[in-house]
């Protein structure tokens, strides 16, 4: 049952093979079990997710089951689901109980999904490794020793561990793809604007993005069907007419274009990663592709860029954090200057403070036409090099990540070196383009590597039809972690 | 050597949409402490803002009233800085790229007449309240203001004294009133100045500003200016330096003191809010509201003077709000031939009545139709005008129309001429001595005589025909 997709587990709901409350008390189990070694979640609330099962077994059984009808979906703490402590992996929220959903948890409640708990996850997001949560790291499922990636790594790592059919993450810079690549799993970042912000904690509001992370790309689809939606309280919520996005998912590859960007296969790629990657664009041939080199000039533009934009933002967005109307207060301060400054020194991790100085610094009288409008003219450039790269090819491929998942504080203490973990997937966020990662092979150490299909706008269901397709030729997504494999 | 006193306003203007700039909570005044404080007025984690279309159409009256350009795209930016009542730690407003731009409000009449440039009006929200009173040492937040629509109107430095300031105010006041995006309504904070004073000598560049916070009263308006040119010209004379800086205005004091210099200037830290789109207005819609404005003060005034002939000043009473010269317009268009005494009664009784009362216009009990039927009544001679204030008084406590207090009280005025020729005679007939008299050539017997008449028809016979009558009785 842990191995089965939504689909079968749709079937088995509607089949009366098994009750949403055993599903979920199935997975509830298996998440407590796991969180002290791989702390995935934050919260666990059995009673309450039981209680949302046994809701959905009632509509099940009145006959008004959805595909998702019943189904445990983990959510990364970054969505807020009224009632549920909702703490975006911050000392700041870690006593906010959210009053309202988020537009993707309303989507999932209407679905009749359950939620199966609140996700770990970088603090507000900003890690590639889930090393910034308050409220610890998450461990890899496939080497405790080994980072998830961030800051959807709690996400990532249950889906892995088998904790959860299916998760929920966020998207800013890679935040769904890296993780979901070391970790083993699949991930989508769709196009900005499909998936409602509402209710999202905002990181870097004109980047972020929600997406689903599952075993496989016919699930993302299931999930992506239930995610995306118009909604009236995000003004940059696309209004588009819903699109099934497992219509697609059969076709067949016979001519898609794959371009590869020779910048994607360069320097700092590591050999094992190269190696699985190369082996996946074989496959793909083999399904009927065709492959042709696009390029993408300015990809290394697009982390200084970035580390400008996000936190610029990110500064911004943060500010409401202020000790005054809800989180976290300091206890002693002596004036309201010092009562700010206490409660924000103390509500926020390192690498929080060092995006809002960095963010501040950027937009400061005298720096913002040299770092801010700098920084929007190559994310301009960026956006234009994917088109140009488009009218070439259908998909671009090529790795999420350069390598396997490195050790816990390997990097910690190198921001600069974090930040280059995440060169293939930051372009992707600037132009506001889909990106999915889908396991396709193994590197050094037996640590899971990732591809990375890169759409056009609203591209998602042609790229899920790609990865279903190579899913279905491999197997590397129905690999699990030794340690996992108990039933 | 004189001075030019040099002074440019910003306004805020509270506009009258039933809902937030960017939330769906209410903005009603006076409700209790945050009960009108949404999850995005709060700034909850999660929570975006989405602009209101009220408040845009708002803006695009206003441009259109002032011939201001209105640009199919602007921006809102975030204005960023740390405060207990600001509950997102920035405000969002319009920074580079308002709505609006240019345009002019007239003030003054004939010779002193001024066409004050503006240069831009933006959209933005309001802030929150503190509150530093019950609380025991500590603050009290009140989040029901955050996030209500205003519409900041910046002018150029284009007035000279602080009584075009006010003019220009008062102007403005009654502008955003007359199209309707503004209740106008200064104690409860909808229409605050912010006052940029400098002075220099003539002829030469623009000296150092002080910018004089909040003035929520045309009064505080003129005493704060007032009060800032003689600090400044004394300063200046002593041969001393103006210090940029933000002063407040104390009115218990009468005088400004400083609240923070130049140097203390919070960098702002203004970027475009990526959390809205650019806003965009499409000629279609500026067609839209264009089309449902009304008649504006300025081509209102043209008209009365050109279709009722009044003078450019009566005219200029008239439109100092539009529930006055609407009335008035229905009045006039009753009595055509008689605007003129249309124009006079709501400048005198009508206004002086609402004075008295303390109505505002829009509270007038009296409607436009029946006053049209008792001027009717002055003017076809039925009523003399003190009678005709009787009536109006009765009219005014809702005692009836004007026919039917003429006709209950016995008012008419006795205009027949056979009727009053008859009362002449006896009145003649029965004073011979006084009759002599004038006839000698003391004109004082002449009061005396139409008294005698005036009480003999109780009051009630045409003052004017009565005196021709009585003279041509005499002169045979």
């Amino acid at each position: 049952m842990i191995n089965a997709s939504l689909t079968e587990l749709a079937a088995a709901l509607a089949g009366k093979k098994i009750s949403s409350a055993e599903l979920t008390g199935l997975f509830l189990e298996r998440a407590q079990a796991a969180n002290p070694r791989l702390n995935c979640f934050i919260t666990l609330d059995p009673e309450r997710t039981l209680a949302q099962a046994r809701a959905a077994d009632a509509r099940l059984a009145a006959g008004k089951g959805a595909p998702l009808t019943g189904i445990p979906v983990a959510h990364k703490d970054i969505f807020c689901a009224s009632g549920w402590l909702t703490t975006c992996g911050s000392r700041m929220l870690s006593n906010f109980v959210s009053p309202y959903d988020a537009h993707v948890i309303e989507r999932f409640n209407a679905a009749g999904a359950v939620i199966l708990g609140k996700t770990n996850m970088d603090e507000f997001a900003m890690g590639s490794s889930n090393e910034n949560s308050y409220y610890g790291p998450v461990r890899n499922p496939w080497d405790a020793g080994a980072v998830p990636g961030g800051s959807s790594g709690g996400s990532a790592a249950a889906v892995a561990a088998r904790l959860t059919p299916a998760a929920t993450g966020t998207d800013t810079g890679g935040s769904i793809r890296q993780p979901a690549a070391l970790c083993g799993v699949s991930g989508i970042k769709p196009t900005y604007g499909l998936v409602s912000r509402y209710g999202m904690i905002a990181y870097a509001s004109s980047l972020d993005q929600g997406g689903p992370i599952a075993r496989s790309a016919a699930d993302l689809a299931v999930l992506l069907n239930a995610m995306v939606g118009f909604d009236a309280r995000d003004s940059t919520s696309l209004e588009r007419a819903p699109e099934d996005c497992t219509r697609a998912l059969e076709h067949s590859l016979d001519g898609l274009r794959i371009g590869l960007p020779r910048e994607f296969f360069g320097e700092g790629l590591s050999a094992d990663v190269a190696r699985a990657v190369d082996e996946a664009i074989a496959s793909l041939r083999t399904l009927g592709c065709r492959v042709v080199e696009v390029s993408l000039p300015n990809t290394r533009l697009s982390i200084p860029a970035y580390y400008v934009l996000a936190p610029a933002e990110a500064s911004s967005n943060l500010a409401r954090y202020d000790g005054v109307r809800y989180g976290y207060r300091t206890a002693q301060y002596d004036d309201l200057l010092d009562m700010y400054m206490k409660s924000r020194a103390e509500g926020f991790g390192a690498e929080v403070r060092r995006r809002i100085l960095m963010g501040t610094y950027v937009l400061s009288h005298g720096y913002y036409d040299a770092y801010y409008l700098q920084a929007q003219k190559i994310r301009r450039l960026i956006a234009r090099d994917f088109a140009a790269a488009f009218e070439r090819c259908d998909l671009i491929a090529g790795p999420t990540s350069p390598s396997v998942a490195f050790n816990l504080g390997a990097r910690a203490q190198d921001p600069v070196q974090m930040y280059l973990s995440d060169i293939y997937t930051i372009g992707v966020n600037l132009a506001g383009l889909p990106g999915l990662s889908i396991p396709c092979g193994f590197g050094e150490g037996g640590r899971p590597v990732g591809l990375q299909l890169i759409g056009n706008y609203f591209g998602e269901s042609r790229m899920l039809n790609a990865a279903h397709r190579y899913q279905q030729a491999t197997d590397w997504h129905l690999r699990q972690p030794d340690g996992e494999a108990r039933p | 050597m004189s001075w030019e006193v040099v002074i440019g306003l910003e306004t805020h203007a509270r506009l009258s949409t039933v809902s937030k700039m960017f939330s769906g909570a209410a903005t009603a005044f006076g409700a209790a402490p945050n009960t009108q404080a949404s999850a995005v007025d709060i700034a909850l984690p999660g929570v975006l803002p989405v602009a209101n279309r009220g408040a845009v159409e708002r803006a695009i009256r206003f441009g259109l009233a002032v011939g201001g350009r209105i640009h199919d795209r602007s921006i809102f930016a975030r204005k960023n800085y740390f405060y207990p009542d600001l509950p997102k730690g920035y405000q969002i407003s319009q920074y580079e790229q308002p709505i609006v731009t240019g345009g002019t409000i007239r003030i003054g009449d004939g010779e002193s007449e001024k066409q004050v440039r503006l240069t831009r009006a933006h959209l933005e929200e309001d802030a929150g309240k503190s509150l530093h009173e019950d609380f025991h040492g500590m603050s009290g937040i009140d989040l029901n203001r955050a996030g209500t629509p205003l519409l900041e109107i910046v002018t150029e430095p284009d007035l000279r004294s602080a009584d075009e300031a006010v003019a220009y105010a008062k102007a403005l006041h009654a502008l955003v009133r007359w199209i309707g995006i503004c209740d106008g309504n200064m104690q409860e904070g909808s229409f605050r100045c912010d006052a940029n004073v400098s002075l220099r000598r003539p002829g030469e560049p623009l000296g150092t500003r002080c910018e004089i916070k909040n003035l929520n009263s045309f009064r505080f308006l003129e005493r704060a200016i007032q009060y800032e040119i003689a600090r400044q010209r004394e300063i200046l004379e002593d041969g001393g330096r103006i210090v940029q800086e933000t002063r407040l205005y104390d009115p218990d004091r009468d005088q400004t003191r400083s609240m923070r210099s130049k140097e203390d200037a919070q960098d702002y830290r203004y970027f475009p809010d990526p959390d809205l789109l650019p806003l965009a207005v499409s000629a279609s819609w500026i067609a839209e509201v264009a089309h449902d404005l009304p008649e504006l003060p300025e081509a209102r005034r043209a008209r009365f003077v050109e279709q009722y002939g009044l003078t450019a000043y009566d005219a200029g009473v008239l439109i100092a709000a539009r529930e006055i010269s609407d009335y008035f317009d229905a009045l006039a268009r009753r009595l055509p031939q008689q605007a003129k005494l249309a124009a006079n009664w709501i400048m005198g009784e009508v206004s002086a009545r609402l004075n008295r009362d303390g109505l505002e216009f829009d509270r007038i009990p009296l409607s436009a139709e029946r006053l049209a039927e008792l001027l009717a009544r002055v003017a076809d001679g039925t009523l003399s005008g003190k009678m005709a204030r009787e009536v109006f008084d009765a009219m005014w406590n809702g005692e009836g129309s004007a026919e039917q207090i003429i006709e209950s009280r016995g008012l008419r005025q006795i205009s027949d001429s056979h009727a009053l020729e008859q009362l002449v005679a006896e009145v003649v007939a029965a004073n011979p001595a006084q009759v002599a008299e004038y006839r000698s050539g003391r004109e004082k017997a002449f009061n005396f005589l139409v008294g005698q008449c005036m009480k003999a028809s109780r009051g009630k016979a045409n003052p004017a025909q009565l005196s021709e009558i009585l003279k041509e009785a005499l002169a045979s």
